[in-house]
């Protein structure tokens, strides 16, 4: 029996800050199961936070009742593993070119998201959604394990 | 002075004027403004420092890093040193993933951040 996950999980919320305690919960579980350690998976977490706290006040405008879509998958290309995590809004679509993380020489409250999922994960991709929309894709690796057990 | 329960701010206790600020619970989107106000409201009784305990926040985001951003100004137009102790790995990991580790004054213990 395959005790890790090998198939997406979906979860679906509202653009209320209320979910992102449960949102961080799942994600921080998954990370576990997919051999990340502590820090690896605190990275993940801040990330997805980050993104959902973005798309909460910058694609919703603050309104807590708008759908986001989120999809947790394993990392299939990478011996080691990782996490793909896919985040769906449906809000006024944004020019992916102009979405870049700022000078932090600059000590100013705000727009540090980007710069902390940059430094998290490795990869990051928005692209417009079709029918509206943005999707932000991030993956991760696991990190290698040491002295794999054969049996 | 005792906050309402659901507020970050768990406590805030007075040592001669400086006031050290009992935090609790994660610092997200969710709870960044309450803990902002919170103390924002508290400098309007001019401490001559404030020292902030961090020892029982597990998580923050770069909106409760935003807060306290905007607590650290009004500290400096206002005079006021302000201390952060008691971060969690992962808390302190944020304040150096985003460089301002070395913008605020952060200790390790109370004992460290009151001397």
């Amino acid at each position: 029996m395959n005790c890790s996950p090998d198939k997406p999980v979906k979860i679906v919320i509202t653009s209320s800050p209320a979910y992102l305690p449960v949102v961080r919960g799942a994600v921080e579980k998954m990370c576990q199961l997919l051999g990340f350690d502590d820090e690896g998976a605190g990275g993940v977490v801040l990330s997805v936070d980050e993104a959902l706290t973005n798309i909460i006040k910058h694609a919703y405008n603050g309104a807590d009742d708008k759908p986001i879509d989120i999809d947790l998958a394993p990392l299939t290309e990478s011996p080691a593993g990782g996490i793909r995590i896919c985040l769906r809004d449906y809000g006024p679509s944004v020019d992916p070119e102009k979405i870049r993380s700022r000078d932090l020489d600059d000590i100013r409250p705000g727009g540090l998201g980007v710069h902390i999922m940059c430094e998290c994960m490795d990869k990051l991709e928005y692209r417009r959604a079709e029918g509206g929309g943005t999707v932000l894709t991030m993956t991760k690796k696991a990190p290698e394990r040491k002295g794999n057990v054969t049996r | 002075m005792k906050t309402s329960q659901d507020s970050p701010v768990r406590q805030v206790r007075w040592v001669g004027r400086d006031a050290i600020v009992e935090v609790h619970g994660d610092i997200d989107l969710r709870r960044s403004v309450d803990f902002q106000q919170t103390l924002l409201v508290l400098m309007d009784d001019k401490p001559a420092r404030i020292l902030i305990d961090l020892s029982d926040v597990p998580y923050m985001d770069s909106s409760g890093i935003a807060s306290l951003v905007k607590i650290l100004s009004r500290a400096r137009r206002d005079g006021t040193v302000l201390r952060l102790f008691g971060l969690s790995v992962r808390v302190r990991s944020l304040f150096e993933i985003t460089r301002l580790d070395n913008v605020f004054e952060i200790c390790a213990t109370e004992a460290e951040a009151l001397a």
